[in-house]
C-alpha cells in the first residue's frame, strides 16, 4: 500500500503514537494516506478508536514480529 | 451551535505519577476532537509550575507501587524491592532517589515526560484553569506558573463542567 507520509512511532508509549498521528494527519490533505509504525500493543485498539471517533479511515492494521503497521486515510 | 464534545478534568494531585492522568487524557481528548479543559486545584497546582522538579513520587505508604530497578541485567530488574515503610521513612532523600529511578523507568518505556505532555496539551489548545483560592492558600505567585493560565474560582469551573460530556476528578 502506498502512503503519502510515514510516521515512525516505534518505542513510544501511550498516548504519544496517537498524538503524533494526529499531528501528522494535520500535515497531509484530505484523502491522503498516513502510514504509522508502532511497537505499542495498546495502539491496535487505540487506532481503531481514534478512527471511529475522528472519521479518518483505518484502511489496514497489521502486526509482524512485535511491530504494528497502520494505514490511515485522512477524512 | 456546537456539537463538539467537551471534556473537563479537575486535577488535584501534585506528585509525578498523578500528574500523568490529567495531561494524558486531556491531550488524547484534544486529538480526538474534544474541547478539553483542566481545572487545577490544591496540589494539582504543582503540575502548572514553571519548574516541574517539584513533582516527585513517593513509594512510602504506597503498597500499589512496584519497586523495581530501571537498570542492570534482567534478573536484577525483575527483583521487587519490598522495603518496609519504617525503613523507607528513615532514609534521607528517599523520595529524590525514588523519583530519579521513576524518571529513568519512564524514559526506558518510551513514556513522555510531564513537560512534554503539558506542552502537547497547550499546542492542542487544552484550556488550563487554576484555582485562585488555592494559589493564595499555598502562597504561590502567578509568576511561579507557566503562561496561558486563567485564574478562576469554582463558579468558572462549572461554566465548563456544566457543558461537558465527560467530567473527571483526578
Amino acid at each position: 500500500m502506498n502512503a503519502d507520509k510515514e510516521l515512525d512511532a516505534r518505542g513510544l508509549n501511550c498516548p504519544l503514537p496517537i498524538l503524533r498521528a494526529k499531528k501528522a494527519l494535520a500535515e497531509i490533505g484530505s484523502g491522503q494516506v498516513l502510514k504509522i509504525l508502532s511497537t505499542d500493543p495498546g495502539s491496535v485498539k487505540d487506532f481503531q478508536a481514534f478512527a471511529k471517533q475522528t472519521g479518518n479511515e483505518l484502511m489496514s492494521s497489521t502486526e509482524a514480529g512485535g511491530e504494528y503497521t497502520f494505514f490511515m486515510k485522512k477524512k | 451551535m456546537d456539537d463538539q464534545k467537551k471534556l473537563t478534568i479537575i486535577a488535584t494531585k501534585g506528585t509525578l505519577d498523578w500528574a500523568y492522568p490529567p495531561f494524558i487524557l486531556a491531550s488524547t481528548a484534544a486529538a480526538l476532537g474534544y474541547e478539553a479543559t483542566i481545572f487545577f486545584t490544591f496540589y494539582g497546582l504543582q503540575c502548572l509550575r514553571k519548574d516541574l522538579s517539584c513533582l516527585k513520587v513517593s513509594p512510602l505508604g504506597n503498597p500499589g507501587m512496584p519497586m523495581k530497578m530501571p537498570f542492570g541485567p534482567k534478573w536484577f530488574q525483575d527483583i521487587s524491592w519490598n522495603i518496609p515503610n519504617i525503613i523507607q521513612a528513615g532514609i534521607p532523600w528517599y523520595e529524590d532517589v525514588a523519583t530519579a529511578l521513576m524518571k529513568k523507568t519512564i524514559a526506558n518505556n518510551g513514556v513522555a515526560s510531564i513537560a512534554e505532555l503539558r506542552e502537547l496539551c497547550q499546542e492542542a489548545e487544552v484550556k488550563f484553569l487554576a484555582c485562585q483560592m488555592t494559589v493564595e492558600l499555598f502562597g504561590f505567585e502567578h509568576s511561579d506558573f507557566i503562561d496561558g493560565i486563567e485564574y478562576v474560582g469554582a463558579a468558572t469551573y462549572f461554566e465548563y463542567g456544566g457543558e461537558a460530556d465527560i467530567s473527571l476528578f483526578i
